[in-house]
């Protein structure tokens, strides 16, 4: 299998905090791989040193074989990695479809153009991801009043404007009813396998992790403790500690070796 | 070196009143988020009150308890305005307010010109520090050597009280985070109220004490607007010690700038703004703005559409009236339109940036007076025809608008529009004080348009395709894609930036075009009047297109140009009076507190609501 993603030691300090410690892991083409962790854990430290929106303290990240460390988030996102994240960040002033109109107009070059009339621009590119999701019904309305369930699948479908080779998704199902969770995540996996690209997600919902992801990998103050299949990681003992051991992992390791 | 000493200690002294004044605003503005404009007049009216007071109250302790009472008095005209003028409006858009306190200046410019009339007042000297002391054979005022004694105090007693006391840790805590604050259980209404007597005070305190050195005059609120900004902006926003190094450092500077280079006295306290946030963008003090801190408030902007078939064939119809009005009115009416006209123009030209990109400028003028200047130095010195003067105004402009935009984009929020202000008052103090190149305060005169356009009525038509082009042009933009790039960096940079948009570059080309389309709308107004004065560089000038912006609405398409023209012909009528400025005051606050939207927004919302709400479809298309 081809490797899309290769990360190498990546490590973060806020000072003396040390945020991310040496995370080193692979995503494959057309893999589904799920990165969770408690509260504080560094999930979306790792995030943003990925999509370049924080810079890393030491480590390297290689897309396809390229190394993107350091690189300034829009300049990732044109070698091709889509992203997501915890809190929506859509354009509110701006309709649903013109949300994705938006990012189809980047990912063309054509965010200087002052001729055209914007609106009327990729109208049925821009149709198609939105019905990838679900959305098309709701093209038209202004985006300042979506429910945040929808919001975060129009996030998902201006994600995949690009075509990217690999999707980031920070907490894709946060906000969303246990239903919708599902769905949701379901639709992922369906957009893994029929387009072939891979997709990294952070997500607490544990259901939805074991249920869909092809490989778990488990952040724990900033180290990674486990890397692998579903079952794998149900069975590691110290995820399990990390998870079911509650606080204790926190104020004193050495009183839970017996828990 | 005596002489070295003596200026050291004149600056130091005037220092005071700066520092005294610009805390005030610091306070003002960290805790309710308010750019008080109108914390010059408060300034004025302390000195106005102390002056009344010094007449009646006899002796030192008269003089002293003079100084106090004026800033008492202000304090409590601070609380009306704040309960009266600013509360109702608390909701409104992020800035709204600072229309609202421009509205405060007016009423207080003529309310003082009632009472205390159009003289300037010398202010009384302070009993028992007439005379002057001599250190190494200079004289230095007594007073002066008070007022460097009293300002430390001062700092440390607003220093005790911000840092050490329960009021204090409520201000700070509100600076940080309002709503935090309020659902904690404090009253936030009362707490907003104390700050604004307390920042209101300290300006009367600070006009007050400065009786003896500068007496008081009726321009003294405008003279001291830009140097508080630039002393706030300096120290760092919310930063008391700050203010005071800054304003020390000013006062500073400026006293031994008068005594060298007395050419260029206004230049170089901007020329150190600029230095100073080259090096540290927050300020000496300051620390950074937290990301978010300016969310917007309020209703988000509903989606734009370009016009529809009707509205096109209603602005048709409406572009054909006026193109008649030569043939039915009389010619006092065509010169009047085509003022209109320029400056809807130039308004249009900063709803561009200020409603769609979100960048706040308190300083456009510098490109509606620096096109204005590029055509008139052409036609003066090169002798150009008007053709050549009207391609280079933009042109001009726009580069200006690029150097300014380039170090001001680098900040956000209150530190962009401080920043803009600086520069724009740095272009303004070259012209006014490059007489040999300029003219300075005398102006270009005798630039006229060709003979073919000669004709005011020909000129009118001139306006009309050029300034109308320009604002369609403008429109037209807002709908491309690069229209829509701009709105996205306003909206969301992360997104943007997450989705291939380089956000600064966007907002940077965005501000040069409206840099030279405010060009263009000078240049159209330097050969309507056939001359250029220094003050269409002016604050006033700038506050001028950001009130019509903000009362026509920020968040929809044609506040800019509504507003503008509203304004011009209210004010046309309007100044025949002798107290025109209350009246129009008066009337900016009245329409700030029934129309919070802006004309266009407020009539569109009422619109609205009598279709029986629209729902969430977007039917602002047209607007």
């Amino acid at each position: 299998m081809s490797i899309v993603l290769d990360v190498q030691g990546l490590s973060k300090s806020f000072g003396g905090v040390v945020a991310v410690s040496d995370v080193s892991f692979t995503v494959d083409k057309a893999e589904l791989l799920a990165l969770i962790g408690p509260n504080g854990a560094g999930k979306t430290t790792c995030f943003n040193m990925l999509m370049g929106q924080l810079a890393p303290t030491a480590g390297n990240v290689f897309l396809n074989g390229e190394k993107i460390t350091g690189m300034a988030p829009r300049k990732v996102w044109r070698k091709g990695i889509g992203r997501t994240f915890q809190i929506t960040g859509t354009y509110s002033s701006m309709t649903v479809i013109e949300n994705v109109q938006m990012a189809l107009l980047s990912h063309h070059n054509r965010l200087f153009d002052v001729r055209h009339y914007a609106h009327k621009q990729y109208q049925d590119e821009a149709m198609q991801l939105l019905e990838l999701v679900g959305m098309q019904e709701q093209a038209e309305r202004a985006c300042a009043v979506l429910a945040y369930g929808d919001l975060k699948r129009l996030e998902l479908s201006i994600a995949l404007a690009h075509n990217p080779k690999l999707l980031l998704m920070d907490e894709p199902t946060a906000g969303m009813a246990p239903k919708e969770r599902i769905a949701l995540m379901q639709l992922t996996a369906d957009i893994v396998k029929d387009r072939q690209i891979s997709a990294l997600f952070t997500e607490h919902d544990m259901d939805v992790v074991f249920a869909h992801a092809h490989r778990v990998m488990v952040l724990n103050r900033g180290e990674l403790i486990a890397n692998g299949s579903v079952e794998m990681v149900r069975s590691n003992a110290e995820v399990q500690e990390v998870y079911l051991g509650g606080g204790n992992l926190y104020n004193n390791a050495a009183d839970t070796h017996h828990a | 070196m005596g002489l070295f000493i003596a200026q050291l200690l004149t600056g130091l002294a005037n220092a005071a009143a700066l520092f005294l004044v610009a805390s005030g605003l610091s306070l003002i503005f960290g805790v309710t988020r308010i750019v008080n404009f109108a914390h010059g007049s408060f300034y004025m009216l302390g000195a106005f009150i102390g002056y009344s007071l010094m007449q009646v109250l006899p002796g030192a302790v008269g003089f002293w308890s003079s100084i106090l009472l004026a800033g008492l008095a202000v304090g409590f005209i601070g609380v009306i305005v704040e309960l009266l003028v600013l509360r109702p409006v608390y909701k409104a858009p992020e800035l709204f307010q600072l229309v609202a306190t421009f509205g405060v200046i007016l009423v207080i410019q003529d309310l003082a010109l009632m009472i205390w009339g159009a003289e300037d007042v010398l202010g009384p000297r302070a009993p028992g520090l007439k005379g002057v002391i001599r250190i190494m054979d200079e004289p230095v005022p007594k007073f002066d050597l008070a007022l460097i004694a009293i300002t430390p105090f001062v700092l440390f007693a607003l220093w005790y009280l911000i840092s050490k006391t329960r009021v204090g840790v409520l201000v700070r805590a509100a600076t940080q985070d309002r709503e935090m604050v309020g659902a904690l259980g404090v009253n936030q209404s009362w707490l907003f109220t104390g700050v604004f007597f307390l920042g209101a005070a300290l300006a009367g305190l600070g006009g007050a004490i400065q009786l003896p050195k500068g007496g008081a005059d009726l321009l003294m609120d405008f003279n001291i607007l830009a140097s508080i900004f630039v002393v706030v902006v300096i120290g760092g926003m919310g930063s008391l010690p700050g203010a005071y190094i800054a304003a020390v450092l000013i006062s500073v500077l400026n006293v031994f700038g008068v005594a060298y280079i007395p050419q260029s006295t206004l230049v170089l306290m901007f020329v150190v703004m600029a230095v100073v946030l080259t090096v540290r963008p927050y300020g000496l003090l300051g620390r950074e703005e937290v990301a978010g801190e300016h969310g917007q408030v309020g209703e988000p902007e509903q989606p734009i559409k370009p016009a529809g078939r009707s509205a096109r064939i209603l602005v048709l119809v409406f572009l054909i009236a006026l193109a008649c009005l030569p043939f039915v009115a009389e010619p006092f009416f065509t010169i009047l339109a085509t003022d209109v006209i320029v400056f809807c123009l130039f308004a249009a030209s900063l709803h561009f940036i200020l409603g769609l990109g979100g960048l706040v400028s308190f300083g456009h003028a510098a490109y509606f007076g620096g096109g204005a200047y590029v055509a008139a130095l052409l036609v003066n010195y090169a002798d150009a025809p008007m053709e050549l003067a009207f391609l280079m105004a933009p042109i001009g402009a726009g580069l200006l608008a690029a150097i300014i935009g380039w170090l001001c984009l680098r900040l956000s929020g209150v530190y962009f529009a401080m920043l803009t202000l600086a520069l724009a008052q740095l272009v303004w103090s070259l012209v006014f004080q490059w007489d040999e190149f300029t003219g300075g305060d005398d102006g270009l005169v005798d630039i006229w348009p060709p003979d073919y356009l000669s004709d005011t009525t020909v000129y009118f038509y001139f306006t009309m395709v050029v300034g109308i082009g320009g604002i369609i042009l403008l429109r037209h933009m807002a709908h491309t894609p690069f229209g829509y790039a701009l709105r996205a960096s306003r909206d969301s940079v992360r997104q943007a930036e997450a989705t291939g948009i380089h956000t600064k570059r966007i907002q940077w080309l965005a501000f040069s075009v409206a840099g030279a389309l405010a060009g263009l709308a000078g240049a159209l107004f330097v050969f309507s009047k056939g001359s250029v004065f220094p003050v269409e560089l002016e604050i006033a000038k700038s506050f001028d297109g950001l009130i019509v912006v903000f009362l026509g609405g920020v968040k929809t398409l044609s506040g800019g140009v509504v507003g503008a023209a509203a304004l011009t012909l209210v004010q046309d009528y309007i100044t025949r009076f002798e107290y025109w400025r209350l009246a129009l005051g008066l009337l900016i606050i009245v329409v700030v507190i029934i129309a919070p939207k802006g004309i266009v927004g407020s009539f569109r919302a009422l619109f609205e609501n009598r279709l029986g709400s629209a729902g969430d479809k977007p039917t602002g298309g047209t607007q």
